[in-house]
């Protein structure tokens, strides 16, 4: 669209601009607080100009963590945190794109059924059935495991029904070649559907990884020792009663540290994810 | 190399059945022509000769061994589909290669096979690109290239050419015929288009709603079809077929030829000419208030005008059928 009207031109401007600051100035602020002394943010108003202690509280919290409230080093977290978010996103992956595989190239009794009974779940986010998935978790000796803090969040309704959408469109003659040239359903699954879902597959992993890393409640309740928590607990974990008793310099710098990794997948796989989540590779 | 041998083919989908029974026996090295409307079971057939339909009755065996029971990739076949079919992820050599890949075939041979393929179908400069990087003519021989070099028994094209644009399609239609001269292995070809079977096939086979109405070499068939779908099907435009002493009169608009009031066998009101250059097709119905359509193929030179034509044909050319099963009757 070519326009040319000044003033409308500024008034988008000013909503973007706008929309930039209130998304970007808190994490900002965040930023600012993690490099100061703690005395420093206790002023009113507090320093919105980066100060000086920004290794030593970062190292602080990396190493051995805040001296109130939790005293679990971020570094250990932060390892948690990634083998939870990797765990899931990959977990979720590998089971709905066989149970998508399952669903649009095989014919077996109730195959309707399952299809809408998994579809259905998507209605069940974890908070639902938070209660009767923690006792059944706890039963089976899992509390403070990874096994616990993974297997719950890994069947996925929205990534299978995503690989089934996207199987559908795989024109059915692909298959027929493919069963021509000898290839048995696996052997066709690895060598045409994989390399044709790729891009999907990455959109998928973004999604999940941030999904993963994000998770708060499901970890809060099944995380009770310190060495199992993962960044975004033990930020919660670091406040402790009243204000003025809080580290919130150090607090603040764990929480800078528990956005950087999401970003990061975010930014590495910015080309793939746009690609699978506008275009499709036939 | 061998023939195929169909044994009264039946197919149903629960209730509903879709082949009525085909039989014909395809000698070693025949290119045979499945021609008919969309909907005849034409592809349906020829699915179930490659093993992806089950066969509901009858037999089907190639090189005399039945198949019905084997998978596609034991019966020794290679099928080239409509809409290419090749693997969007894969260069045009690992699509050529893959069948053989599986099979366990050594690399030095399936290099061979497919440098030998791509020499064929000249596309020895594109064995590196991805299907996405070819023009549609080119992917077609992709597809081609890989049932080649598979070396089978039996080709199977379903509808191959529909794809693509009509020039390009007498130019694959050429390199068809040429490929067949060629390697000689018996094939099987599907088409709704009628040029196609005539200038392709050794033996057609006219289907419709599921039957065979005739089998037989393409000018036999026209100059003897044997029923009045088989007549209207082949030849454009289509047999006319006039009501005559309780029996239909098939006579096709090129033997019609104009003549003196005095002579006329029939007289057509013309209402639509279309002058094609090297002849004039004239359309309309007859005088005698009968709403029979008829068509007529003139001479280019012959004076085309709205109006009266009076029309004669030689006995020789005169096709009957019974009006009631379309049968054709007679010689």
């Amino acid at each position: 669209m070519v326009e040319n009207r000044p003033f409308l031109t500024f008034l988008a401007h000013a909503i973007l601009i706008l929309g930039v600051v209130v998304i970007a100035f808190p994490v900002y602020v965040t930023f600012v607080a993690s490099t100061l002394r703690l005395e420093e943010i206790m002023q009113a108003p507090m320093p919105l100009l980066p100060g000086d202690q920004l290794l030593e509280n970062y190292s602080q919290v990396l190493t051995a963590g805040s001296t109130k409230g939790s005293r679990a080093a971020v570094g250990a977290m932060l390892v948690n945190s990634t083998i939870m978010a990797l765990a899931i996103a990959i977990g979720k992956i590998a089971i709905s794109i066989i149970s998508a595989f399952a669903i649009v190239y095989f014919r077996f009794p109730l195959r309707m059924t399952f299809f809408w009974m998994i579809f259905i779940t998507l209605m069940l986010p974890v908070e639902v059935r938070i209660i009767p998935t923690f006792q059944v978790i706890a039963d089976l000796g899992m509390l403070n495991s990874y096994a616990g803090l993974t297997v719950p969040l890994i069947a996925s309704a929205t990534a299978t029904f995503l690989f089934r959408q996207f199987f559908m469109t795989v024109p059915d003659e692909l298959a027929e070649a493919a069963r021509v040239d000898g290839a048995g359903p696996m052997r066709f699954f690895l060598d045409v559907l994989l390399p044709l879902s790729k891009t999907s597959i990455a959109a998928l992993f973004v999604i999940q990884f941030i999904y993963g890393w994000n998770q708060y409640l499901w970890p809060l309740l099944i995380t009770t020792d310190e060495s199992m928590y993962t960044t975004v607990i033990g930020i919660k974990r670091m406040i402790v009663g009243s204000d003025a008793a809080n580290e919130w310099n150090l607090i603040m710098a764990t929480a800078m540290l528990a956005m950087l990794p999401p970003a990061l997948v975010v930014i590495l796989m910015q080309k793939w994810f746009v690609k699978g989540l506008v275009e499709t590779e036939k | 190399m061998a023939g195929v041998s169909l044994r009264n083919v039946l197919k149903s989908y629960g209730e509903l059945q879709v082949i009525h029974g085909v039989s014909m026996e395809i000698a070693d090295g025949e290119f045979i022509v499945i021609l008919g409307p969309s909907g005849c079971g034409k592809s349906t057939l020829l699915r179930m000769v490659a093993g992806l339909e089950v066969i509901s009755g009858g037999q089907i065996a190639i090189g005399g061994r039945v198949v019905n029971e084997l998978e596609p990739k034991d019966r020794d076949i290679a099928m080239v589909f409509q809409n290419y079919a090749l693997y969007p992820h894969m260069s045009v050599y690992e699509n050529m290669a893959y069948g053989l890949r599986i099979r366990g075939l050594p690399k030095s041979e399936i290099d061979a096979r497919v440098q030998k393929a791509a020499g064929i179908l000249e596309l020895g400069q594109y064995l590196e690109r991805k299907p996405r990087a070819l023009s549609g003519g080119q992917r077609q021989r992709v597809a081609m290239g890989r049932a080649i070099v598979r070396e089978p028994q039996v080709f199977l094209f379903d509808e191959p050419l529909s794809n693509l644009d009509a020039k390009l399609r007498v130019q694959m239609r050429g390199e068809l015929q040429a490929l067949h001269r060629r390697l000689g292995t018996t094939s099987l070809f599907v088409t709704h288009d009628q040029v196609e079977a005539m200038t392709l096939a050794q033996r057609m086979i006219v289907m419709n709603a599921g039957r065979a109405e005739q089998i037989g070499a393409p000018l036999e068939v026209y100059a003897r079809p044997a029923t009045t779908f088989v007549a209207s099907f082949i030849g454009s435009p289509p047999m006319n077929l006039i009501p005559k002493d309780g029996k239909l009169l098939g006579v096709r608009p090129e033997h019609l030829e104009p003549c003196s009031p005095a002579d006329a066998m029939l007289t057509i009101e013309l209402d639509l000419i279309e002058p094609l250059g090297s002849d004039t097709l004239v359309y309309g119905h007859i005088a005698d208030g009968q709403s029979v359509r008829l068509a007529a193929r003139l001479h280019a030179s012959a004076p085309a005008q709205a109006g009266k034509l009076p029309v004669r044909y030689a006995p020789q050319h005169v096709h009957w059928f019974d009006p009631v099963t379309g049968k054709r009757i007679g010689p």
